[in-house]
């Protein structure tokens, strides 16, 4: 059966998309920013972030939901960072160090995310949100009280005054946009980091390739039923796991490439808004809690961005006040979140009630049909 | 008997949960550790009453949603903010002293009714997900409103910034208008260190025992069954969507007057982005005081009130004074999360 172009389920489908794309483009005039300079803003930003928002994919390919629990991967990339600088090591090799210390301790807590993950089915979302939260309270008490206590720290630059614990904000200078600047590409007026570029390309190869391996396949039946899948023999705990586990990861290697570009790492705070962003550049790029693609990363990082840009300078020019353009630009952030999550849980609901209402017979069929379509 | 006694025990405890157990001995053991390291134990005990006062209402407010099966309300901002709405409209009035405080109540519950009303729909279309949207509704509804609290038209200098007569100051004072209202009614002190903020608790009181009316009256005994066994609910005539939506107003409502009597206690009213995380320490308590997500009373709450408020006060005191170090924000993290996450991940048994 081949689907007609039907106006209407496309607007239903792509409802948060089209709603963010309708502010942003009546803010672009607003702001007054002329359009090179919003461009190489995004181009910098789509190399900063969209690795972030690629290890959100795999979670949702398995059924779990938005990994609000990546933060546990960022902690752990921001720990190689610290050992990084406070060894000096620089460059493109430093940030290879970091990697190096950050992925083993991002897989370690991705495996025990993904065990505990295990145990909360159904409300995964949430408590990877609260457990983004709780491993805040781990990673203080490493860095702030057993970093040069307990754990060797030789840098005095990066210690607190009080000889233990590092800095609020960590001067990233050995490794500051050593990736952007590995490969110097110029376009125009415009700067392109070519190597992030390169880095996320191999990463979307990889993500292409992983779909048609065993674990990926499992992943994708795992998402679609758990108890299905078992009966067919896919360990699914293990299969959930591993999904967290490499979201963890990928997490970590994300977040040292989005601070290398910022060059400076607010210690305590950086982590904090990576998964409230991620999220939030995912769903706006049109995906939904069970499903995301490729495309619905690079959509949402422009997107998302773009409005991060010209929403503040359109606040300004509009109402004379940049905290109301600020405000209002969280507020849609946190509003997109919820509609797409609650777009999302509606049209779930409409699904199990229409396939109910198939097994009351041949009448209730064709009312299944209409409800289906209303519901999608 | 004595055997049975032990299984009986046994039983209790792991009901009760041995995380909570250990919290409580943990909290034991700083109130009587306190003296040795030079903390007064009265001072405390008078600053747990007094936080638990300024918190209680608000941890109640969490307890008709539990029960009726729509989870740990995350979205309690959006009780917060008709409580907010009510208490800068009060003072915007002018209304002081007893007159503001009942006034601030009288403004705030439309707004709380309302609100509830709404949020009460939108988490009966996405049952099953209903706390991560929560979450995001409240902090969704508490940025909207930061936009609000620079446009709306108030004018009451206490409340706006001084140099351009617009927009609300993050922090505004109630200093004259009805600080600490409560706490002081009826007010005991004893000596110089001990404070019993009598009308502040009697208030809770006063809540509680109307949330223990509510939670017996006929809605409340049947949201309960919505919440135990929606099947047998629906099977006996109960509209489950109408009674999840009654406990989303009650929990609003209570939002709404919890953060009067936090802002009364407190003596400052907060916009702009406080109220952003304030659902998670509610939570936290009442979870601490037995509470699984789905089964909540107000025992649960009293406990978990003074446990998490005990838990506030003594450690920066405690653990500063022993280890010379301000760790006490570390163990909140820890505990109000690691709480959270235990009941989230607990099988949780919905019948006795």
């Amino acid at each position: 059966m081949k689907k007609a172009f039907n106006p209407r389920r496309f607007a239903a489908d792509n409802a948060v998309v089209l709603i963010f794309l309708t502010i942003t483009a009546v803010c672009v005039p607003i702001s007054g920013l002329p359009p090179l300079s919003i461009a190489q803003e995004i181009f910098t930003r789509i190399g900063r972030n969209a690795f972030l928002v690629f290890s959100l994919i795999l979670p949702i390919m398995a059924g779990m939901g938005i990994n609000f629990g990546m933060v546990l991967g960022a902690m752990a990339g921001q720990i190689g960072l610290i050992f990084a600088v406070d060894w000096n090591i620089v460059g493109v090799p430093g940030l290879i160090f970091a990697s190096l210390i950050g992925v083993p301790i991002a897989a370690g807590l991705g495996w025990i995310a993904g065990e505990i993950l295990n145990r909360a089915r159904g409300r995964e979302m949430v408590t990877s949100y609260i457990l983004g939260f709780f491993m805040d309270g781990i990673y203080q008490l490493v860095v702030l009280y057993m970093m040069g206590a307990i754990i060797p720290v030789h840098s005095l630059a990066i210690t607190l005054s009080r000889g233990y614990g590092i800095r609020n904000t960590l001067n990233m200078d050995p490794v500051r946009q050593s990736l952007d600047r590995l490969l110097p590409f110029r376009i125009g007026m415009v700067n392109l980091p070519l190597a992030n570029y390169l880095t996320i390309a191999v990463l979307c190869l990889f993500i292409i390739w992983f779909r048609k391996t065993k674990l990926g396949q499992d992943m994708r039946a795992v998402g679609q039923d758990q108890s299905v899948s078992h009966a067919a023999g896919i360990p699914v705990e293990r299969t959930r796991i591993l999904a967290i586990v490499i979201s963890t990861v990928l997490a970590s290697i994300g977040q040292i490439i989005f601070l290398q570009n910022l060059g400076n790492m607010a210690t305590y705070n950086a982590h904090k808004q990576t998964g409230f962003f991620s999220a939030a550049a995912i769903l706006v790029g049109g995906a939904s809690v069970s499903k995301a693609t490729i495309p619905n990363v690079f959509i949402g990082v422009v997107l998302l961005h773009l409005m991060y840009i010209v929403v503040p300078r359109a606040g300004t020019n509009l109402f004379g006040s940049a905290m109301i353009g600020e405000f209002f630009r969280d507020a849609f952030s946190y509003g997109v979140i919820a509609l797409a999550l609650v777009l999302h849980a509606w049209r779930k609901r409409a699904n199990a009630e229409s396939a109910r209402a198939g097994l009351r017979g041949t009448a209730a069929a064709a009312a299944t049909v209409v409800a289906e379509g209303a519901g999608r | 008997m004595t055997e049975e006694f032990k299984k009986k025990a046994v039983d209790a405890v792991r009901d009760f949960g041995w995380p909570r157990i250990i919290i409580f001995l943990f909290v034991l053991l700083l109130f009587i550790v306190a003296p040795f390291v030079g903390v007064r134990v009265d001072t405390s005990i008078s600053d747990v009453l007094i936080r638990f006062g300024q918190n209680g209402v608000m941890v109640l407010a969490l307890v008709p949603m539990m029960q009726a099966g729509a989870g740990l309300n995350f979205g309690l901002p959006v009780g917060i903010i008709a409580g907010l709405l009510g208490a800068t409209l009060s003072v915007q009035f002018g209304l002081t002293g007893w007159i503001g405080f009942t006034g601030a109540i009288g403004l705030c519950l439309p707004f709380a009714i309302v609100f509830g009303l709404l949020y009460g729909m939108l988490l009966n279309k996405v049952k099953g997900e209903e706390m991560t949207i929560a979450m995001y509704v409240g902090f969704s509804i508490v940025t909207f409103m930061s936009i609000l609290w620079i446009v709306l038209p108030y004018t009451n200098p206490t409340m706006v910034w001084g140099y351009s007569g617009t927009g609300l100051r993050t922090t505004i004072t109630l200093d004259g208008y009805w600080t600490k209202i409560l706490n002081d009614f009826l007010v005991i002190r004893i000596g110089s260190n001990f404070t019993l903020p009598t009308g502040a608790i009697l208030f809770f009181a006063l809540a509680a025992f109307a949330m223990w009316l509510f939670m017996h009256s006929r809605t409340g005994t049947a949201l309960t069954a919505v919440g135990s066994n929606p099947d047998f609910a629906r099977a006996s005539g109960v509209s489950a969507d109408r009674m999840r939506i009654a406990s989303v107003v009650v929990s609003s409502v209570y939002g709404a007057l919890g953060i009067l009597v936090y802002q009364q206690s407190f003596g400052f009213i907060q916009v702009y982005n406080a109220p952003l995380f304030m659902a998670f320490p509610a939570v936290a308590a009442i979870l601490l005081g037995g509470a699984s997500v789905n089964k909540a009373n107000l025992l649960n709450v009293i406990v978990g009130t003074f446990l998490f408020q005990g838990i506030l006060t003594m450690t920066p005191s405690v653990i500063n004074s022993v280890m010379k170090t301000d760790m006490s924000e570390v163990i909140r993290i820890l505990i109000s999360n690691g709480m959270i996450i235990y009941a989230l991940t607990r099988k949780t048994k919905v019948t006795k």
